[in-house]
């Protein structure tokens, strides 16, 4: 698996980069490859409110519907209103034309402790066994 | 432990994810549901179906015996040919829904879903009667569906059977890359294609020699994934999602394969009863008008109140559209209808659709 090292990762499968003030949110490649082939989601309005740890949309491949947990609370300020007549970016490229949502977060440090790409790898390898 | 199919290693080498089905460890997905699913409309795509039940009825006595335990008309097939219908308990549910094939009035097998396996063998053994002896080959079978509209051509370089003298729903015995096979123009996709059941030893050899052969039409490998959607869009019941034990041939569109004006099969007495009095919910096609994917589950409201609930729903990979089936009352049924889906808590507009969803080009 080839990780980004500049994201920081969820037990759910989620990535979160900071970008000036805000942390842009997606899905990791190894969830979409888990997922399939997307075919719908739903995210939050601009302005919604997102606590870190719950649900904040749904992503639906063929096979199945996944929630989707905000990786830190804050405030939506961008949605990425492309994927919704393009779901398959989530597949295509995740960690870029892929992000989902951006942050504006309620605590800086909340990016912090998440897990960074190695502790991730190590998470990720650990279920597969 | 879930059961193997004799492809199961096949499957693992190519790198197929895998899934617990009906008891059983099957690919979901091979490419992508997607992929595999266009490859199937458009080209041609092999499928595992080892796990497909197989029980077959034979004696001086079979065809008869069958016929009373089947809603639609064996006598009205010949041999060599297959005829799909229900299997109805006394009250008229599903036991399930089964392809014949009738190799003989004497020899008729039932292909009978992998899940009602022995529900339906122990269904059918108890209640067989006259001289009939009903047996349980699923172990004795492999089955390999090749479907799509290059499947024929593909076919025809590895088989003895002439596939153009083989219509819809015919099938013969014969080989397949020297495999001994009975060669079904049967399906679940709603394109062109066939089944082709052989002995469980033969089915990694004839898997790789199709796939090895196919590569000319770009034959794609597929899972349980494609199957579903392939089946959905043509709005094919499937057992257990849209039809079960609970609900009756007529509630589920099936009336076309129950022959009412027969001899007595078991079910029927309360089918007529069904037909006189009306249905009281009918298994409707719908798409939704706006964003969202029907599940299996999720209710269905009118006015804001449960008239129903969906039983299949995706996004057509073919049409782009979420499609779905729903048991509804029969006054929504009529194509235009319009009503809500409740998806997690959110109403989203549906209307009822003719189906099947999808056609083929001509």
């Amino acid at each position: 698996m080839n990780l980004p090292d500049d994201l920081r990762y969820t037990r759910e499968h989620e990535w979160a980069r900071r970008k000036g003030a805000l942390v842009v949110v997606g899905v990791t490649a190894f969830a979409q490859e888990q997922l399939g082939d997307v075919v719908y989601l739903e995210l939050p309005d601009v302005g919604d409110v997102v606590k870190k740890g719950e649900s904040f949309g749904v992503v639906e491949s063929t096979k199945a519907v996944s929630e989707l947990f905000a990786p830190i609370s804050g405030k939506v300020v961008e949605v990425n209103d492309p994927l919704s007549d393009a779901p398959e970016t989530v597949n295509d490229d995740p960690y870029e034309e892929g992000w989902m949502i951006a942050i504006e977060p309620s605590d800086p440090r909340e990016l912090e402790a998440l897990m960074d790409a190695k502790a991730y790898q190590a998470f990720v390898d650990e279920g597969e066994e | 432990m879930a059961l193997r199919t004799p492809l199961y290693e096949t499957h693992v080498k190519a790198g197929a994810r895998l899934v617990e089905f009906a008891g059983w460890d099957l690919p979901v997905q091979y490419e992508g549901i997607l992929a595999e699913h266009e490859a199937v409309r458009t080209r041609v795509g092999l499928f595992d179906v080892s796990h497909m039940g197989e029980v077959v009825f034979r004696g001086a006595g079979a065809l008869e015996a069958l016929s009373r335990l089947f809603t639609n008309d064996l006598t009205r097939i010949a041999d060599g040919q297959a005829q799909y219908g229900c299997l109805c308990r006394d009250g008229g549910g599903i036991v399930d829904d089964v392809v014949v094939y009738r190799r003989g009035a004497e020899d008729l097998l039932v292909c009978v879903n992998a899940g009602n396996r022995r529900k339906d063998y122990e269904w059918l053994a108890r209640r067989a009667s006259g001289a009939v002896e009903v047996r349980d080959e699923s172990d004795e079978w492999a089955q390999l569906a090749l479907q799509g509209p290059l499947a024929a051509q593909l076919l025809q370089r590895l088989t003895n059977v002439n596939l153009s003298a083989l219509r819809s729903y015919r099938f013969a015995q014969g080989e397949v890359a020297g495999a001994r096979c009975l060669v079904a123009r049967t399906g679940y996709t709603g394109e062109d294609g066939f089944e082709l059941f052989c002995p469980p030893a033969e089915a990694p050899r004839l898997w790789a020699e199709l796939m090895d052969a196919g590569q000319h039409e770009k034959l794609a490998p597929c899972g349980l994934g494609a199957r579903d959607s392939l089946r959905l869009e043509m709005a094919y019941r499937l057992y257990g999602n849209d039809i079960d034990d609970e609900t009756t041939p007529l509630e589920a569109g099936l009336g076309w394969v129950v022959k009412l004006d027969r001899d007595d099969f078991l079910g029927r007495d309360a089918l007529v009863r069904q037909r006189e009095q009306g249905i009281a919910r009918k298994l409707v096609g719908f798409a939704l008008t706006e964003p969202g994917i029907a599940r299996h589950g999720y209710p269905v409201l009118q006015d804001g109140a449960k008239v129903g609930a969906v039983t299949s729903g995706t996004k057509s990979p073919s049409l782009g559209t979420s499609i779905g089936l729903a048991y509804l009352p029969p006054a929504l049924a009529a194509e235009g209808s319009t009503f809500h889906v409740d998806i997690r808590g959110r109403p989203v507009a549906a209307r009822a659709v003719k189906t099947p969803f999808y056609t083929r080009p001509r």
